[in-house]
């Protein structure tokens, strides 16, 4: 028994019934409230009764679908959704310490509107909001908003350089999108609030900033109209599994979400990451990352394979997953758990194949194994999501001090 | 000659980032927190409002080539703030000011249908336009739109933004555990619009919501926006809350309603109404008189002389005369971001009217704008305000009123403890919510309960 093993971050993926296609078809399913902010606010009391770090909530600007490249006419899975940022404000000011990260399409959203919106989640969390950055490279998608269309391509040409160029542009202007958020976020000083009765002055304007963002496919002038949020910079995460989002990991989000099928993969992909923060000048950073499993958790050893076998014979066909699978006992999860743990991940985003089953079997089966094991929280030890993740409250890049130093983060991210 | 008495409806706009709201009083609260808007929502659904109302500005306001500093500043992101008050009220609509300019249909549908399931039927939209490049400078789309153009655009995003609600029936989702099928229609949400616009098609992915579509709110004053307003809007939130002009608006916009097949009961006209009340009616007037003061000081006087003037006036005394030199009748550069300089349509006639009015009853710059601005349309006892509205709702200058207070978040409380009982023992306001969407408070049906024969299957 080590003396003082690594403390695991835990965070639960949340996306209708559970990420198995068949998941609404279990009897412990409630298909028909997958659009009720009870059903929402139910997974989450779940969620944060297990301790949880945080939540993630998945999104698109389409129909879902089967296919990467556009709706599929099925009638057999789950299909309709609600706005994840509008579903993460809804839950907030009914939990009080896990953290809440909705995902944002960068590719069609305006950075105005999704900095002001992740400000306020966070401010209706008191600190606890963060956001899943995601690209959309579906030319249905693109035809919903009309302005801009995605040229085709198909996945199998992943390696070609016309997709590669395709790829790369859409994640620098996520990048761009990520940057111009936090500047947003960082436009308000803390103090630029003064109240100041004598000279009728509410605000010290000299502590707001325009942001002059200008990129390769939008500026955004600013300054935000929501004050700084709680945290300060709210936390960003994004989802990798290749060279070039993992450089948007490294570049501007604190959390990456990779999808590694063993210890040596995790290995690889961790040591990439940190090549590629190394050269985007944030070497000092602490930049996360968290390994991306679906999980099948049942208390008898084979029950849970069982029910991913059921599954797969309803949905009729074995569901894959960019993800491992998992199916097995909390034990075997932890083993596993902690095996990629010394491989360098510091957390994992665990997706739950049937929500109404496995989150539960998560927070009262594999919970307490690790908290057995000494690698998990016995009790929230912080108020904001920043502080369940153990990063400070960063200064404002504003701030006089930090210019005098000239060392402010947006000219180490940019 | 005995008319119905009309029910009279209220809702409480959350105060703004304007000089009506007193910063400055020792109550008054945070703006941002999200404590001050959950105790503001909470009042208004104690005293049975309709809903609470929320306005947007999408770029900081600028006078003089700097960030204006005399009002709030500051707020928060509408559709977030409005879900989140979904979790602490039960029956409370929830109204937003969203702008056609700068953003998308399939956004603000899908975010619309989102809070409308999110609080059981309890989503209105105010449907805005601009067309600023000042604002544009924040947004992918920069400041595209020509002016003549933003009312077109707001029909089309409108029509665009309906037809995205309407994509979706209801009875798509079968969600079947024994079969196997989850939804009737594999073209659910299926949608094509093509217009000057807008042109887009695919599969709206928000299933339909309870109240069908949000209530549609217009706030534009304009020949365009009364149309706007007759065609397809279910309330106005106009700026008409004296007897006489709330009379003359109300019988203009209720007359236009039958020329597109609209019932007189289809559009409610509520303006929007500050108030001040006391112990007594004198009390009241007193407290009018300093809430007045507080909210135009000095500097603020000089700031709204400028909105009119088109100049630096920062040299001018505002316990003093008004300027001697004219207006400055170019572009109006001084003041942006800011809707309410388009008012002075004749800037060097209201210029000379104010300096006439002033030299008559011998007010200096800060009185003349106390008096021009910012009258409260309320102000007594609790009896007097609540016979004031009654009389106005019953004379047909409005259906109700929505209420500013000037106090965040506080503001409302006394209204609720002593006007509201007072309504309801006149038997014209609601003792008790009757249903459970803001289309029952108001009145309204639902859309497709509405629908004219043959338009629901298109």
């Amino acid at each position: 028994m080590s003396s003082s093993p690594t403390p695991l971050h835990l965070a639960v993926a949340l996306d209708g019934a559970g990420w198995h296609p068949a998941a609404w078809r279990e009897p412990v399913a409630r298909p028909r409230e997958l659009l009720t902010a009870a059903y929402w606010t139910g997974l989450v009391a779940e969620a944060e009764r297990g301790l949880l770090d945080f939540v993630t909530i998945e999104d698109g600007l389409g129909l879902q679908s089967s296919s990467l490249h556009g709706p599929d006419g099925r009638t057999d899975q789950v299909r309709g959704r609600l706005d994840a940022v509008l579903i993460a404000s809804r839950i907030a000011p009914l939990t009080r310490h896990i953290g809440v990260v909705p995902t944002v399409v960068a590719t069609h959203t305006e950075p105005f509107h999704i900095s002001k919106a992740i400000a306020t989640l966070d401010y209706v969390s008191s600190g606890r909001a963060g956001l899943r950055v995601q690209i959309s490279a579906r030319q249905n998608e693109a035809a919903h908003f009309g302005r801009r269309t995605i040229p085709p391509f198909r996945f199998e040409d992943y390696d070609t350089p016309a997709v590669q160029e395709v790829v790369t542009d859409l994640f620098d202007e996520a990048a761009d999108h990520v940057e111009a958020v936090r500047r947003l976020w960082d436009s308000w000083e803390d103090d630029a609030e003064i109240r100041d009765v004598a000279t009728g002055r509410f605000i010290d304007r000299d502590k707001l900033h325009y942001i002059d963002f200008e990129g390769g496919r939008f500026s955004v002038k600013g300054p935000s109209i929501t004050p700084r949020p709680p945290q300060g910079q709210p936390v960003v995460t994004a989802l990798a599994h290749a060279t070039i989002p993992y450089r948007l990991v490294a570049r501007a989000a604190d959390v990456g979400y990779v999808t590694p099928h063993d210890a040596d993969q995790a290995r690889a992909i961790v040591q990439e990451i940190r090549a590629e923060q190394d050269a985007a000048g944030r070497a000092g950073d602490t930049v996360h990352v968290f390994g991306d499993l679906v999980v099948f958790l049942d208390d008898d050893p084979g029950a849970a394979e069982a029910r991913r076998e059921r599954l797969d014979a309803l949905a009729g066909e074995p569901y894959t997953s960019d993800a491992r699978i998992f199916a097995g006992t909390p034990v075997q999860l932890a083993d596993l758990l902690q095996e990629l743990s010394a491989a360098g991940l510091s957390g994992f985003r665990l997706r739950p194949a049937v929500v109404g089953h496995d989150l539960p079997a998560i927070t009262r089966g594999l919970v307490p194994e690790l908290q057995r094991r000494n690698v998990f929280r016995n009790a929230y030890e912080a108020d904001t999501l920043r502080g369940l993740l153990g990063l400070a409250r960063p200064a404002n890049r504003y701030s006089p001090e930090l210019a005098e130093q000239g060392a402010s983060p947006a000219a180490t991210t940019a | 000659m005995s008319k119905p008495l009309k029910q009279i409806h209220l809702a409480a706009h959350f105060p703004g980032v304007n000089n009506t709201t007193v910063w400055s009083d020792p109550d008054a609260g945070s703006h941002i927190e999200f404590s001050s808007f959950a105790h503001f929502a909470r009042t208004a659904e104690r005293a049975k409002f309709d809903f609470l109302f929320l306005a947007e500005g999408l770029r900081l306001r600028e006078q003089g080539g700097k960030i204006y500093d005399l009002d709030v500043v500051g707020r928060p992101d509408t559709f977030a703030v409005l879900t989140a008050l979904a979790a602490v009220t039960e029956h409370l609509g929830l109204t937003g000011t969203i702008n056609s300019t700068f953003n998308e249909p399939y956004e603000v549908a899908r975010q619309f249908a989102s809070l409308d399931h999110l609080s059981d039927g309890r989503a209105a939209w105010n449907v805005v336009t601009s067309w600023d490049a000042f604002t544009g400078e924040n947004f992918r789309r920069g400041g595209f739109l020509p002016q003549e153009e933003r009312y077109s655009r707001a029909k089309e995003f409108l029509a665009t933004a309906n037809e995205l609600f309407d994509s979706w029936h209801g009875d798509e989702i079968i969600a079947d555990q024994e079969t196997g099928t989850f939804l009737s229609d594999a073209k659910a949400g299926a949608f094509v619009h093509q217009g000057q616009h807008f042109d887009i098609e695919g599969q709206f992915n928000v299933p339909r919501s309870p109240q069908g579509r949000p209530v549609i709110f217009q706030a534009g004053d304009s020949e365009e926006g009364r149309e706007f307003a007759a065609a397809g809007a279910d309330a106005i939130f106009s700026r008409y809350a004296t007897r006489t002009e709330g009379q003359a608006f109300y019988t203009d916009v209720k007359g236009r309603l039958a020329r597109y097949g609209r019932r007189h009961d289809q559009l409610l006209i509520l303006p929007a109404a500050t108030f001040v009340l006391g112990d007594t009616d004198a009390e009241a007037e007193e407290h009018a008189r300093e809430v007045r003061r507080a909210q135009v000081s000095g500097a603020t006087a000089i700031k709204h002389l400028e909105f009119v003037w088109n100049r630096d006036l920062s040299s001018y005394d505002p316990d003093g005369p008004l300027p001697d030199i004219d207006p400055d009748l170019g572009e109006h550069t001084i003041a942006r971001g800011r809707a309410q300089v388009r008012m002075y349509r004749d800037p060097l006639a209201t210029a000379r009217e104010w300096r006439e009015r002033a030299a008559a009853n011998n007010w200096s710059i800060r009185d003349l704008v106390i008096e021009t601005g910012n009258r409260q349309a309320f102000v007594g006892s609790a009896a007097t305000v609540a016979e004031t509205i009654n009389d106005f709702v019953q004379a047909d200058a409005s259906d109700g009123f929505i209420l500013v207070p000037h106090i965040t978040p506080g503001g409302l409380d006394s209204f609720a403890d002593t006007v509201v009982p007072l309504l309801q023992e006149r038997g014209v306001y609601r003792t008790d919510y009757e249903g459970s969407t803001l289309r029952d408070h108001l009145g309204l049906a639902h859309p497709d309960a509405e629908a004219p024969a043959g338009r629901v299957a298109s």
